[in-house]
């Protein structure tokens, strides 16, 4: 410790002017466990340990689609060092649960609908036995033919008692019979991107003396997982207790349900604490992925290039479970146009069931899909007009006060024109003529086979928005607790840290509203109030909005009795840097002397304005916010092997405020990055529903090299009224719009469609020269 | 885990317990390990083996010690002595696996995407196995690769055998992605000047390195061997779909005599095999 000490102040003399500690929102306030987290000292679940402990696996299903005539557990039960088997009989509670929709066995019981759909699991004392034991298990199947093609999925026999059509939304807005001069038609296919969390699903469930369960679990969204839980266990949903542990990446609904009802059920069971960490290959299996859709798009426009009409039929495959593809097909109808004026325009919407591995929410859903499916029907028209295609999207772009095909006005900023001409504006990256030959980067990679002759460049552009919160009359509320003593400033909210920053953004509002530099976010469990999930922004908004009010509720019960007793309002009373001075310079005090010992506690809620399912004709406010973004890609395509690099994103985005401006930059590369995959590599491959390849050699996540140069041109902070200080979302646009992009620069590069992501090297290439 | 420091005693080692694993880098046995896919009983560690983790030179060639890792062959001294190899293994992975990953490895696997080997089939490259009591013998890598003959137990690759043949070399790989990746095609392309030979193997698409033979015969004729080993660009082009033809033939017509394509991503494949061995040899001639 004493070295340590000394070692710090070594280092403080050393540096000619210490740097103050960034503090506020608007500043770069580093995140308090970047530090361990670099060092890989902070503990994420997989860490875990109990006194005790058993090891749990987990047996799922090789075969997408099959009948189960029987389960024969007695071998594995008899394996020495197996404590307890578990099957579809030993759940207590109800069998089914489900995200957004409970439809989904919790251990197959009668037939399996996925390849990797969890049968039975085991507890014993080593992994090794487990896993052997969980392979003892014998199950005996009646194969039955997949349904792998949602397009077959509607006439297929029904694959589960809810049918195979999750949702259809039939959008109507405007006039069915306006036609434009000119038309432009295209079917396009997107793949199934994984979230590939950076750290595989793991847990431990830890029984309670009073028979209930504590759960420590990797989970985004608390509550919610806690619910589903004791509904499972048939127990009340205070015997159930979900602690956070350190969320190791999550872009997407990152847990499994397959692996965390077992966990639990094996510890009610042994009386004993059960852990598993899940292999890379039950990750992919397990958890949800990406909508793969299948999109096919009209666009009728007239001679100026003005948008006329939109037609268009998108169809999600779910999965074999619902999940939240009714939300993903919400944000995929209503988005179907993109940022663009559409005065008409018919959008059919299907998401249907499929024996495929199961889709569910990752972030930019449903709106990721049409906008890689609406900008390339935006290049099309450009070719077709002979326009420029940065100018044709001017000419469309949308802008506050302008309805959505759902019927909803734009109220909040919307600067989508100035976004994409500050991306067309920015200067194009320099070609790499002036540098050696040899340390060009060309597309392969270094000692990749690449060759200068045969490489050409394309610019490509990109717009893309998504919607905030969630949609559809969902109730988007968070609570949040600020309690001050002895001058340190604690938040206790539920909002789970998951990479996007919230615990920063906590402290940087309680700094702010209380001026009190140290601020300690406390750990998440479920005896704390419901947050919710964490996605779509909701904790920067609906949270940070909590604790913004929590710590004005603070800032008046410690300002009020000073006010009182010089007679003025807490208004006129300031804090900075802990000191308490007020608007005439009279009252200077601090604020461990206006505490005077008390502790002061306040808790509030945020509770953005309501919004109104989709009606029969995809009409309705649906959305509570929205946030765009411009993209202009580079790429390099060697188009002989068809391998393209992209060179430079440029992007530019409607933030509302900055709070973070390192964190924002961060969130923003990480985006396009995801983006990067979406558009190049990244594909989970299934063989009639079969996963291909389930490990991370197969499955290609872009690595530094992929990677391209990321030039943040502008970021306009128009601030969003409704929103607590006026900031919105980040993290999904980018994600949403850089495939889009980098397909439209492809096709500048190539002149081939590009109409299926990610982009296969067959795709890119120029044959017949 | 034994960790032997003689090639000898690692073979005594592994006579020892037969059912135990020889590892040198780990990169692909420790993943499976890992992975919970294999379970050795016993592992014999080859990473203190001095002997084998550098080269030496006898009469013409290079003898490799199995232990050299892809970093090493990688750095410019080996690259002078044999470039084709040094660019396989700068292309083998990113950097954490060429650091640990060794030659021997690389063969052992015999993993189709192996970037080493089309590089030793073109070179030609015979391995010296060591066995029980001292023994060694010598196999071409070509026949342990395609399974013409196999280590048997006890035996280690101890060296490899490669020509030095004082001529440009070349390894191209074609990957579909900027970042380390496996290859989905590789060619590689030596020049013999003595013999005035051109020799080339095309990696990842078969599950052995592939020689197009009748096509190195034919463009070494075409090579103006006394004059700067200059070729006319139309014969370069003319490789390339001779390699390409001869490994990733024509469907043979059907029985009604209806010729079938092949589908588009063999096609594409094709292409690309075409593209790298037309390149790898522009580039050797350059």
């Amino acid at each position: 410790m004493s070295n340590e000490a000394a070692t710090a102040t070594t280092a403080a003399e050393a540096a000619p002017a210490p740097e103050p500690i960034p503090h506020g929102l608007g500043a770069s306030l580093p995140a308090a466990d970047a530090g361990a987290k670099t060092e890989g000292t902070f503990p994420y679940a997989a860490d875990l340990w109990a006194e005790g402990l058993l090891w749990a696996a987990v047996l799922r299903s090789p075969h997408p689609h099959a009948r189960i005539t029987s389960i024969d557990t007695s071998h594995a039960r008899e394996m020495p060092g197996v404590r307890a088997v578990v099957t579809h009989e030993d759940v207590p509670g109800n069998p089914v649960c489900g995200r957004g929709k409970a439809d989904r066995p919790v251990f197959a019981s009668e037939v399996v609908r996925h390849h990797g759909e969890p049968i039975a699991a085991v507890a014993a004392d080593h992994p090794d036995t487990a896993r052997l034991a969980a392979a003892a298990v014998i199950v005996e199947y009646e194969v039955l033919d997949p349904v792998t093609d949602p397009e077959q999925a509607f006439e297929a026999q029904p694959l589960h008692p809810d049918g195979n059509l999750i949702r259809h939304i039939p959008l109507r807005h405007g006039d069915p019979d306006a036609v434009g001069e000119i038309v432009v038609e295209g079917l396009y296919r997107i793949g199934r991107q994984d979230p590939a969390p950076i750290g595989a699903e793991a847990g431990l469930a830890v029984p309670r003396p009073d028979g209930g369960v504590e759960l420590y679990l990797a989970s985004t969204d608390p509550h919610t997982d806690r619910d589903r839980a004791a509904a499972c266990y048939g127990l009340e949903p205070e015997r159930v207790k979900v602690v956070v542990t350190g969320v190791p990446g999550a872009t997407a609904d990152r847990e499994d349900q397959g692996f965390q009802l077992p966990l639990g059920l094996l510890a009610l069971k042994t009386g004993c604490p059960v852990k598993l960490t899940a292999t890379r290959e039950e990750s992919f299996l397990g958890h949800t992925h990406r909508h793969p859709t299948l999109l096919r798009y009209r666009h009728h426009a007239d001679a100026e290039g003005r948008l006329v009409k939109v037609e268009a039929q998108i169809l999600l495959d779910a999965g074999a479970y619902a999940d939240t593809s009714s939300d993903a097909l919400a944000a995929a109808v209503a988005f179907a146009c993109g940022p663009y004026v559409v005065p008409n325009a018919f959008i059919e919407g299907w998401a249907v069931r499929t024996n495929n591995p199961p889709s569910g929410h990752v972030r930019g859903e449903g709106a990721m899909q049409v906008c890689a499916a609406y900008e390339a029907q935006m290049d099309k028209l450009a070719k077709k007009l002979g326009v420029d295609p940065a100018e044709l999207r001017l000419r469309n772009a949308m802008a506050t006060g302008d309805v959505l095909p759902t019927g909803q006005t734009v109220t909040c900023p919307a600067p989508v024109a100035e976004l994409l001409q500050a991306v067309r504006d920015y200067p194009l990256p320099p070609l790499p003529k002036d540098t050696p030959e040899d340390e060009w980067l060309l597309p392969g990679g270094p000692e990749g086979a690449g060759e200068p002759g045969a490489v050409r460049r394309g610019v490509g552009y990109g717009l893309g928005m998504v919607h905030m919160l969630g949609a559809e009359g969902a109730d988007e509320v968070s609570t949040a607790t600020v309690k001050v003593h002895d001058g340190v400033a604690t938040v206790l909210c539920a909002a789970v840290e998951t990479g996007q920053g919230f615990t920063t953004l906590a402290r940087q509002i309680v700094q702010e509203t209380l001026g009190i530099d140290e601020v300690h976010v406390a750990p998440v469990d479920t005896d704390q109030p419901p947050a919710g999930a964490g996605c779509r922004g909701r904790h920067t908004w609906v949270s940070g909005g909590a604790v913004e009010r929590a710590a004005k509720m603070v800032r008046t019960q410690l300002l009020q009795p000073l006010a009182h007793k010089f007679g003025m309002s807490t208004e006129l009373l300031q804090i900075t840097d802990g000191k308490i001075t007020s608007y005439d310079g009279v009252l200077s005090t601090t604020v461990t002397e206006a505490l005077d010992g008390k502790e002061l506690w306040a808790t509030a809620q945020c509770r953005p304005h309501p919004t109104e399912p989709l009606d029969e004709s995809g009409q309705g406010d649906a959305f509570v916010g929205m946030s765009f973004c411009a993209i202009r890609a580079v790429v390099d395509v060697d188009i002989e092997l068809g391998s393209v690099r992209v060179v430079e994103l440029a992007l530019a985005q409607d933030v509302g405020r900055v709070l973070n401006p390192a964190q924002l930059e961060a969130r923003l590369e990480a985006g396009v990055t995801q983006g990067v995959g979406v558009a190049l590599t990244e594909n989970l491959r299934s063989a009639r529903g079969v996963i291909r390849h389930p490990d991370l050699t197969g499955y290609a996540l872009p690595t530094a090299l992929d990677a391209p140069d990321i030039r943040i041109v502008k970021l306009v902070e128009e601030r969003d009224v409704v929103a607590p200080f006026g900031a919105k979302a980040v993290s999904a646009v980018p994600v949403v719009t850089s495939p889009a992009a980098i397909a439209s620069a492809v096709r500048a590069a190539t002149g081939r469609p590009v109409n299926r992501l990610p982009i296969r090297p067959q795709a890119a290439v120029v044959t017949g020269q | 885990m034994t960790l032997p420091t003689t090639l000898d005693e690692a073979v005594a080692a592994l006579t020892a317990m037969p059912a135990a694993v020889p590892v040198a880098g780990g990169t692909d046995l420790m993943a499976a390990v890992n992975s919970g896919q294999l379970r050795p009983a016993a592992l014999v560690g080859l990473g203190r083996i001095s002997e084998i983790r550098g080269w030496q030179y006898q009469d013409g060639h290079a003898l490799l010690g199995a232990g050299l890792t892809h970093a090493r062959m990688g750095r410019p001294d080996f690259a002078a002595l044999i470039p084709a190899l040094a660019a396989a293994a700068r292309a083998a992975g990113p950097p954490q696996i060429r650091n640990a990953g060794t030659l021997g490895g690389n063969i052992a696997s015999a993993s189709p995407t192996g970037d080493a080997l089309p590089v030793l089939a073109a070179l030609e490259a015979t391995l010296i196995i060591a066995g029980p009591g001292g023994a060694r013998r010598e196999i071409p890598v070509s026949h342990l690769l395609a399974g013409m003959e196999m280590l048997r137990a006890g035996e280690l690759i101890g060296y490899v055998r490669v020509p030095l043949l004082h001529a440009p070399q070349v390894f191209l790989k074609a990957t579909g992605r900027t970042g380390p990746g496996r290859a989905m095609a590789s060619v590689a392309v030596v020049l013999d000047p003595a013999r005035r030979g051109v020799r080339c193997a095309v990696g990842a698409i078969a599950p052995m390195p592939l020689r197009p033979l009748e096509a190195e015969h034919w463009v070494a004729q075409l090579i103006d061997w006394d004059n700067n080993r200059t070729i006319v660009p139309e014969a370069l082009h003319a490789f390339g779909e001779y390699v390409a033809a001869a490994c990733i033939p024509d469907p043979a017509p059907a029985e009604d005599g209806s010729v079938q394509q092949h589908p588009p991503a063999v096609l594409h494949l094709r292409r690309t095999v075409a593209a790298l061995a037309r390149r790898a040899l522009g580039r050797a001639l350059s």
